[in-house]
């Protein structure tokens, strides 16, 4: 497992208060995390801040899912 | 109680005597104040009365870019912005049958999609921080209506829409979406109403007077407050009981 995809998940539990067991790469935020439309757009800002990349709101409404975001930031993240 | 210290606002309109009276009160209570406008000698003047923790971020706010580069630039001058006062505004008053598109876009402009903008480029950062408020300077006739004001009742009724909506979104992030309703109060908005047009008025206001800029002040200062955490999606109308709604 990269470690990208540790960062992210560990975001993703922090920020959701959510078991690590269910932070699967296939499980949606909304769907299996319980995040509601703010828990998103807030999930999107600390992936920006901890990769320091920037996500457009185009990009930012297809990240959907952990595998989502992960794709997401392999493919623009620097580091 | 209503201590500001340590805490930034952006103020719209300071050039105006509203928002120069908003200016003055939330720096009185310790906060950090960046002065927008788009006549940049009233503002100047008004930073140097405040002296420390007042800055100048000239803009204008009919236009986007002019209006994202304003909120940059009070960013930048301020390190952030807790408190965002949408205040400036402007009126175009002519019958619905005369207006034109002109008037009625740029009141809806300035009054309204200016204050969305500067909202949406607000709430990141109070997000973030899980702290912030926002309070829009709406006015009694966008609840009353008013003859001659189609464009700018529509702008204040559609602010007070707006910010119920924020509201609701931003409370469970401690984010505060309010309104402040004036009657009339003495400004240059006001000067241009002709003495018979203000002896008709005056019957009206149960107070017997018209406003002054600091009684709208306050209640600015109260909904930027800790003390009003619990307060929001509201209008808080400063009106002396010209209509009580
Ligand atoms: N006075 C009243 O009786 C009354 C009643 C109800 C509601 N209100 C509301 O209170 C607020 C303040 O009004 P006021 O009485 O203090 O009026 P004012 O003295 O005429 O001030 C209006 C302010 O809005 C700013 N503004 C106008 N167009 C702008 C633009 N395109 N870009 C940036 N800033 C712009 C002006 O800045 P520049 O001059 O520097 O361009 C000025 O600082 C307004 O929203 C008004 O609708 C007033």
């Amino acid at each position: 497992m990269s470690d990208i995809a540790e960062r992210v998940k560990k975001i993703v539990v922090d920020h959701l208060g959510v078991e690590e067991s269910k932070v699967v790469e296939n499980a949606s935020f909304i769907d299996d995390l319980g995040a509601d439309s703010l828990d998103t757009v807030e999930l999107v800002m600390a992936f920006e801040e901890e990769f320091g990349v920037e996500i457009p709101d185009d990009a930012a409404e297809k990240i959907l899912s952990v595998k989502d975001a992960i794709d997401f930031i392999k493919a623009n993240a620097a580091a | 109680m209503f201590d500001l210290t340590g805490k930034s606002a952006l103020v719209t309109g300071a050039s105006g005597g509203i928002g120069a009276s908003i200016a003055r009160a939330l720096h009185a209570q310790g906060a950090a104040v960046a002065l927008s406008g788009t006549r940049v000698a009233p503002l100047e003047a008004l930073a140097a009365e405040l002296g420390e923790r007042a800055f100048v971020v000239p803009g204008n706010l009919s236009e986007a870019a002019a209006t994202e580069q304003l909120f940059k630039d009070a960013e930048a001058a301020l390190g952030k912005i807790d408190i965002l006062v949408n205040n400036a505004g402007l009126t175009r008053d002519q019958i619905g049958m005369r207006l034109k598109d002109e008037d009625w876009q740029s009141v809806i402009d300035v009054n309204l999609t200016a204050a969305f903008r500067l909202s949406r480029a607000a709430m990141r950062g109070m997000m973030k921080r899980r702290w912030g408020r926002i309070v829009n300077i709406t006015s009694v006739v966008g609840v009353t209506g008013n003859p001659g004001q189609a464009n700018y009742a529509a702008s204040k009724a559609g602010l007070i829409g707006m910010s119920k909506s924020l509201a609701a979104e931003l409370a469970s992030r401690n984010i505060t979406v309010n309104c402040v309703a004036p009657g009339f109060i003495t400004t240059a908005m006001t000067d241009a109403l002709n003495d018979e047009q203000k002896q008709k008025l005056l019957p009206a206001i149960p107070a017997g007077r018209m406003g002054q800029p600091d009684e709208i002040a306050a209640g600015v200062v109260y909904l930027a407050s800790e003390e009003a955490a619990y307060v929001t999606g509201q209008t808080l109308h400063i009106n002396g009981g010209m209509a009580m709604i």
